[in-house]
């Protein structure tokens, strides 16, 4: 009964968080390209600033969580060791996510250029189990216009 | 829901060294607001059968964004009460001090600019 509670879990955690990943991704590209005229730079420090009128932070943030499938099978993975791929797509996408959530904010208040823009990853550790339960990812800079 | 740090105050907050375009005249030093939050029982239920399917907790999300946005109020009214008209140079900090708690910590400059 218990065995066949965990292969049920598995395989909605299997078939819905690959969709699940796959909308996101389809999702993120799309928004990335409707982003990509404004410059991010990760420079802005110990620099000399460019000229602006006006200059406002900007903050994204996005936690995200594995799917049962996934955290399952890095449990595997943590047997042997080596390169844990399904951890890899979860933190790149919250990246991306936050990335864009800083973007569009920053698009929307009229920024030409974003500067200085540092990320944050800290565990949210919400599950019992402990550890990966679930990530946040946050990014910040300031917008120029 | 809104995602400005800068909440309609006269304060300009940038985590560059000074603002683009103005030129510092004085410093006030470092200037910091915390908060340490809990989550919600419910909210945590939720997120547990949001584990099998993976994806954004966006009870979370938010969660986070209204407290870190609490810590950058309380960064603001200290500059504010030092007389600055800008906090530069900001960073921020998140730590797990007990299990189901987060600490959200910003910190600055206060700066005057022309």
């Amino acid at each position: 009964m218990d065995l066949l509670v965990i292969l049920i879990l598995l395989g909605v955690g299997y078939f819905i968080g690959n969709r699940r990943e796959r909308q996101h991704y389809a999702d993120i590209k799309r928004r990335e390209k409707q982003t990509l005229h404004v410059p991010i730079m990760s420079w802005g420090a110990k620099q000399d600033l460019p000229y602006a009128h006006e200059s406002q932070m900007f903050v994204g943030s996005v936690v995200v969580a594995n799917d049962y499938f996934k955290t399952f099978s890095a449990g595997l993975r943590n047997l042997v060791g080596g390169r844990v791929t399904v951890y890899e797509t979860l933190i790149d996408r919250g990246r991306r996510e936050a990335m864009l959530r800083l973007k569009e904010s920053a698009i929307e208040w009229g920024a030409s250029q974003v500067l200085n823009v540092r990320f944050e990853t800290s565990n949210i550790a919400g599950q019992s189990q402990g550890g990966m339960g679930a990530v946040e990812v946050m990014a910040y800079g300031t917008g120029i216009r | 829901m809104t995602r400005s740090i800068a909440r309609s105050t006269g304060i300009t907050l940038t985590n560059l060294e000074g603002v683009p375009g103005k030129e510092i005249i004085e410093h006030y030093g470092l200037v910091q607001g915390s908060t340490i939050r809990a989550k919600h029982v419910g909210k945590d239920i939720l997120a547990g059968f949001k584990n099998i399917v993976g994806g954004e907790l966006k009870a979370y999300t938010e969660l986070l964004q209204e407290s870190r946005q609490e810590a950058v109020n309380r960064m603001v009214q200290q500059a504010e009460q030092l007389g600055a008209n800008a906090v530069v140079n900001i960073r921020f900090a998140t730590s797990s001090v007990a299990p189901g708690a987060a600490e959200l910590f910003a910190y600055g400059t206060a700066v005057k600019v022309q």
